[in-house]
C-alpha cells in the first residue's frame, strides 16, 4: 500500500513528512516523543519547506527514470551545475575569445598563431583546450542544459506538493505542530478567560495587520503573503522561458547573425536575405571645444559625437526568381547611428564600424608631351569596379590591362594581389590614340608613373585620390527576442514575489486549558517576531515567545 | 564650469562628513565601556551623531550627482571616476535603508569606512567631465548603470554584514583556518587603501618614471613614434623590453615578463605589487601597534550583538540586491546591448564577470534557503561574492578589458 495513515485516521500519500490532515510529525520516533517534543523536535521535526508533502524524489528511488529525476531534482546537483558554469565562464575570460581577437580572416593557422604568440605557452594550452571558443563548445552548452533540466525538474518536484499543501490551509493543528515550530510560546488561561473571546480578539489584531484569517470553532490561523511562496517557481519558469527563446534562435529563419563592409555610394545585397543596403554617405561628428562641459586637455586629439550612415535600404522583388535581374524598392531610408539601428519588421542594421579615409579611386590627368605637356583630360581610375576603358579625349581612349588592388610579386616572380582590397594598387594601362596611331603601355605603383619607353608621348599627372568612406553594418535578425525578454519580465516579478515578500503564518490554538501560539514564515523571522510580540501585548496574554533556533 | 565647481566642492565635503561619521561610528562602539559611561547611552548618543552625519554626507552626495548631472548633461556613470562614486552613493544609500529597518549602530561602522575607501578609490581615476561617445550615448546609459550600481551597493551592506558576523563570531582565543582567512580578507581592504594612500601621494609629488617601448604607435599627427608609458608610482617592474626615458625615484627591480603585451600591462603589475606591499606594510603596523589579530581587535566592539540579527541582516541585504542587480546589470544591460550592439549577450568580459556575480549569488541563495547554510558559511560566500563584485568593477576594466574598457583608465 502506498499509504502511512496518521492517528487521526487519515491515509497520507508515502514519503509524507506531516499529516495532511492534522498536521503531526509522521516520523515513527517523532510520535514516540510526542510529549517531550519541545526538547527533541528542533532536530527532529521535519523541514517545513514543503508543508511536509511527499515528493516525488524523496518518495521514488527505483527505476532509470526515477533516478535521473532524483538526480535533476536535487539542489545540490543544481548548484554543481551552477559552480561548474560559473568556474568556466571565468576561465574564458582569461584570454579573449576568438571572436575579440584582431585577426581579420581567422584561419585555424592564423588563430592558433594569434594565441601561442600573444600569450606563449598559456595560450597555446588555451588555443589547445578549446577555451578560445568555449561558451559555444559542445560541452558549455550542454552544462546549460543541463541547468535548464534542472530548473524543470527542481519545479515540478517541489510545485505540486507545496500547491497541494499550500491550497487547503490546515487550521487546527496537532499540538506537535505547533511545538515544532521556531516561533512558539503557551500561557495557562485562567478559568475565567473565555477561549473564543481570546480568539475574536486576536483575529481582530491580526486583521489590522493585514492577515487572512481562517477560524475553526476557537482555533485560528492568520496568513500573510501566500502568493511569495510562488516567487521562485515563477522565477524559474521565467528562466526556462529564457533559455527556451535562446534555443529558439537555432531554428531556420529565427536569427541571422551577418556583417557587410559598405563603401559611400554602393548598393550592396544584405547577405541570407532579400535586401539591399546603400550607403548614401557616411560622417564622423567630433565633440567642438564649445560643447564640452569642461575644458579637456586631449593632446591634440578629439573625442567622437556620432558615428553615422545614411542609408537606403531596399527590397529585391525578384529575390525567389533565380537568375532574374534584382528589382530594388525602397523601403526604408534614414540614418544608421550608434545605439539607433534602422529597424525594418524583423530586420535591424546596426552601425558598428568604419574604415575612414580610404583610397575609392585615382585620379589623374593624362599628358600629351608632344604638345608640350598639354593636358588631354582626366581619369578617374575607380579602385573597385574599374572600367576596362575610358574615354579620355577625342579619339584617345586608356585601357585598363591589368589591375592588382594589393599589389605584391608573387612567389613565382609574377605580380599579384595579396587581398582584393585596395590597400596597395596597381595599373598597368594602354594608351590608344586612333588618330595619330599611337598605342603606348604604363604602370602606375606606388604613387609613380612608368611609362614603357622613355621618350613616350603619353604620360599622367597625379591627382588627389578620391577618399570614401567605408561603413561597417552589423545585419541582425532576431525573433526570439520578445521570448527572451518576455522569460526576463516573468523571472523579475518571480524574484521581487519571493524576496520582497514573505509568507507569514500565525496559529492560536487552545488546548487543555492552555493557550498555544506559533508562528512560521519563509524568511524574515525579525518581522515575524515582532509582529507576535505586538499580538501578544495586545492580547494581553503572558506568553514568553520561545526562539527555538537559538536552543 | 561653476556648477562642476560646486559639484566637486560638494563631493569633498560627503567625503569629509563620511570620514567623521566613521570615526564617531567607531567612538561610539569602541567606547562603551570607557569609564564612567552608561554603555547603552553612549552608543545611542555618539551612534545618533554619527548616523546624521552620513546623513547629511549623503545629502552633500546627492548635490554632487545632481550638480555633475546637469553641468555634464549625462548621468554621472560614464567613466570609471563616475562610476565608483556613484556605487559609493549606493553604499551609503542602502545602509541608510538598512539602518532605517534594523536601527543597529554598528552597521555603520563597518559600511561607512568601505564608503569611505569607494569614494577614496574613484579620486584615484580622472574627474574631469567628458562628453559621452556614441556608443554610451543612450538613456540606458542612466538606466543600466544606475540600478547594476545600485544592486551592487545593497550587496556590498549584505558584505559589510557578513564581515560583521564573522569578526564576532570567529573565535579569537588560538589561531584556526577561520581566523586566517578572515585576517586575510582585512589584508586585502588594507591592500586597497595602501594603494590609494600610495597613489594620490604619488600623484602629487610628481615622481614620474617614463618608459619608451619597443612598440609603435600612431601619433595624433599621424606619423608613428614609440609607444610611452608613464609610472606614477616608483617602478619596482619595468615593461618588457623598454628603457627609461625619464628616471624616477628608483631603478626598476626586473622587467615584466613577455606574455604581457597590453601597453600598460606592466604598470598594472607594478601598481599591483605596490597595492600588496604597502597593505602588508599597514598591516604589520597595526599588528604591532595592537599585538593582537586584527579580527581580535575589533570583536569586543561586536560584543552583545545578536550573531542571527547580523546573518538576518547580511541575507535581507543581499535577497533585496539580488534582484536590483538583475534587473540592472543583466536584463537592463541585455536591452541595451540588443540597442547597440545588435546582440543581447555576446560573451564580452565584462557580460561575462555579470553573469558570474549573478551565478555565485544564486548558489549562495539556493544554498541558504535549500540546504540550511547560514551562519558561518552563508557570512563566508557574502564576502567572496563581494570580492567578485569587486573583481567585476575594477579588474575586468583595468586588466581583462573589452567592449567596457572605455570606462578603464
Amino acid at each position: 500500500m502506498d499509504q502511512r495513515k496518521c492517528e487521526c485516521g487519515h491515509a497520507n500519500p508515502v514519503g509524507t513528512l506531516l499529516c495532511e490532515s492534522c498536521g503531526r510529525p509522521l516520523e515513527q520516533e517523532l510520535t514516540a516523543q510526542t510529549g517531550e517534543a519541545a526538547q527533541v523536535g528542533q532536530a527532529a521535526f521535519p523541514d517545513m519547506r514543503y508543508e511536509g508533502m511527499a515528493r516525488r524524489s524523496q518518495t521514488y528511488t527505483n527505476t532509470l527514470i526515477d533516478r535521473v529525476w532524483n538526480t535533476f531534482s536535487s539542489v545540490k546537483v543544481a548548484i554543481g551545475i551552477i559552480i561548474v558554469i560559473l568556474i568556466a565562464s571565468a576561465i574564458g575570460t582569461i584570454f579573449p575569445q576568438q571572436q575579440y581577437i584582431p585577426v581579420p580572416v581567422p584561419t585555424e593557422a592564423d588563430v592558433a598563431r594569434f594565441y601561442s604568440e600573444t600569450y606563449g605557452t598559456l595560450g597555446q594550452i588555451y588555443y589547445a583546450l578549446g577555451f578560445h571558443n568555449m561558451y559555444s563548445s559542445w560541452w558549455f552548452v550542454t552544462l546549460l542544459v543541463a541547468l535548464g533540466t534542472s530548473l524543470v525538474i527542481c519545479s515540478l518536484d517541489r510545485v505540486i506538493p507545496l500547491y497541494k499543501a499550500l491550497n487547503k490551509p490546515r487550521v487546527n493543528q496537532h499540538v506537535s505542530f505547533l511545538k515544532g515550530q521556531k516561533l512558539y510560546g503557551e500561557a495557562e488561561l485562567s478559568a475565567e478567560t473565555q477561549p473564543g473571546a481570546v480568539a475574536d480578539k486576536a483575529a481582530e489584531a491580526l486583521r489590522k495587520k493585514g492577515y487572512r484569517i481562517f477560524r475553526d470553532g476557537d482555533a485560528l490561523m492568520a496568513e500573510k503573503g501566500r502568493f511569495s511562496r510562488w516567487g521562485p517557481y515563477i522565477n524559474h519558469i521565467g528562466l526556462i522561458i529564457f533559455l527556451i527563446g535562446v534555443l529558439m534562435r537555432n531554428i531556420p529563419g529565427f536569427y541571422l547573425d551577418q556583417f557587410v563592409w559598405v563603401r559611400e555610394g554602393q548598393t550592396v545585397a544584405v547577405p541570407d536575405t532579400p535586401y539591399y543596403v546603400k550607403n548614401v554617405a557616411y560622417h564622423t561628428e567630433y565633440w567642438s571645444e564649445e560643447e564640452m562641459p569642461q575644458k579637456l586637455d586631449l593632446n591634440g586629439g578629439a573625442i567622437p559625437k556620432k558615428f553615422q550612415t545614411d542609408a537606403i535600404l531596399y527590397l529585391n522583388k525578384n529575390a525567389d526568381l533565380p537568375g532574374a535581374k534584382p528589382e530594388l524598392i525602397e523601403v526604408k531610408r534614414g540614418p544608421i547611428v550608434v545605439n539607433h539601428p534602422m529597424i525594418y519588421e524583423d530586420l535591424s542594421l546596426v552601425q558598428s564600424g568604419v574604415q575612414e579615409m580610404q583610397l575609392g579611386a585615382l585620379n589623374f590627368v593624362l599628358i600629351d608631351r608632344q604638345a608640350g605637356g598639354k593636358p588631354v583630360g582626366p581619369i578617374k581610375l575607380d579602385l573597385y569596379e574599374p572600367n576596362p576603358e575610358l574615354q579620355v579625349g577625342d579619339g584617345i581612349k586608356v585601357r585598363v590591362l591589368e589591375y592588382f588592388p594589393d599589389f605584391i610579386m608573387g612567389p613565382d616572380n609574377k605580380p599579384a594581389t595579396k587581398t582584393n582590397l585596395p590597400n596597395n594598387p596597381m595599373f598597368a594601362l594602354e594608351v590608344i590614340s586612333e588618330k595619330d596611331n599611337v598605342r603606348e603601355k604604363m604602370v602606375y605603383l606606388r604613387g609613380t608613373i612608368i611609362t614603357q619607353k622613355a621618350d613616350s608621348r603619353y604620360t599622367l599627372e597625379i591627382k588627389m585620390p578620391d577618399l570614401i568612406d567605408i561603413s561597417g553594418l552589423m545585419v541582425r535578425i532576431d525573433k526570439a527576442v520578445p521570448v527572451i525578454y518576455f522569460g526576463a519580465i516573468i523571472f523579475m516579478i518571480g524574484v521581487v514575489m519571493g524576496f520582497f515578500w514573505q509568507h507569514r503564518r500565525i496559529w492560536v490554538q487552545f488546548h487543555e486549558g492552555r493557550l498555544l501560539l506559533a508562528g512560521h514564515t519563509n524568511k524574515n523571522w525579525y518581522g515575524l517576531r515582532r509582529e507576535m510580540q505586538t499580538l501578544i501585548e495586545q492580547t494581553e496574554l503572558p506568553i514568553a515567545l520561545e526562539d527555538r533556533s537559538k536552543a | 564650469m561653476q556648477l562642476i565647481q560646486l559639484s566637486d566642492w560638494l563631493l569633498d565635503i560627503a567625503f569629509v562628513l563620511y570620514v567623521l561619521s566613521s570615526i564617531v561610528f567607531v567612538v561610539a562602539m569602541t567606547g562603551k565601556n570607557w569609564a564612567g559611561r552608561d554603555p547603552k547611552q553612549h552608543e545611542l548618543k555618539y551612534g545618533r551623531t554619527a548616523y546624521w552625519l552620513a546623513v547629511i554626507g549623503f545629502l552633500a552626495q546627492t548635490g554632487y550627482v545632481v550638480t555633475r548631472w546637469i553641468a555634464g548633461g549625462h548621468s554621472p556613470t560614464s567613466n570609471m571616476f563616475e562610476f565608483i562614486a556613484f556605487l559609493d552613493y549606493c553604499i551609503i544609500l542602502a545602509y541608510l535603508i538598512i539602518y532605517r529597518i534594523y536601527k543597529l549602530t554598528v552597521i555603520g561602522m563597518f559600511v561607512l569606512p568601505l564608503g569611505v575607501i569607494m569614494l577614496a578609490y574613484s579620486y584615484v581615476f580622472p574627474k574631469e567631465v567628458t562628453p559621452l561617445i556614441p556608443a554610451l550615448q543612450s538613456y540606458w546609459l542612466h538606466i543600466h548603470v544606475t540600478t547594476a550600481a545600485l544592486g551592487e551597493g545593497i550587496l556590498a551592506v549584505g558584505f559589510a554584514a557578513g564581515l560583521m558576523y564573522l569578526v564576532r563570531t570567529v573565535p579569537q582565543d588560538r589561531a584556526t583556518k577561520s581566523t586566517r582567512w578572515l585576517e586575510f580578507v582585512l589584508a586585502v581592504v588594507l591592500m586597497l587603501v595602501g594603494f590609494i594612500g600610495m597613489d594620490s601621494t604619488f600623484a602629487r609629488l610628481d615622481h614620474k618614471t617614463v618608459f619608451e617601448l619597443n612598440q609603435e604607435q600612431e601619433n595624433n599627427q599621424g606619423q608613428m613614434e614609440k609607444m610611452k608609458v608613464e609610472y606614477t608610482l616608483p617602478a619596482i617592474v619595468a615593461p618588457n623590453g623598454s628603457t627609461v626615458v625619464k628616471a624616477g625615484p628608483m631603478t626598476p627591480l626586473f622587467e615584466a615578463p613577455a606574455w604581457m603585451e597590453g601597453k600598460d600591462a606592466a604598470r598594472k603589475l607594478n601598481t599591483m605589487l605596490w597595492s600588496v606591499i604597502s597593505g602588508l606594510v599597514l598591516y604589520g603596523i597595526l599588528r604591532l601597534v595592537f599585538r593582537k589579530r586584527l579580527g581580535a581587535v575589533m570583536q569586543p566592539s561586536l560584543n552583545g550583538i545578536d550573531p542571527e540579527l547580523l546573518d538576518e541582516i547580511s541575507y535581507r541585504a543581499i535577497s533585496i540586491g539580488y534582484p536590483v542587480f538583475t534587473l540592472g546589470a543583466l536584463i537592463f544591460a541585455m536591452i541595451w546591448a540588443e540597442e547597440a550592439w545588435g546582440r543581447f549577450w555576446g560573451w564580452d568580459p565584462k557580460e561575462v564577470w555579470a553573469l558570474i556575480v549573478w551565478l555565485f549569488y544564486s548558489a549562495y541563495l539556493h544554498l541558504r534557503l535549500s540546504r540550511g547554510w547560514i551562519g558561518a558559511k552563508s557570512a563566508w560566500m557574502s564576502v567572496i561574492g563581494f570580492v567578485i563584485i569587486l573583481i567585476t568593477l575594477v579588474v575586468v576594466n583595468l586588466v581583462i578589458a573589452g567592449l567596457h574598457s572605455y570606462a578603464g583608465v
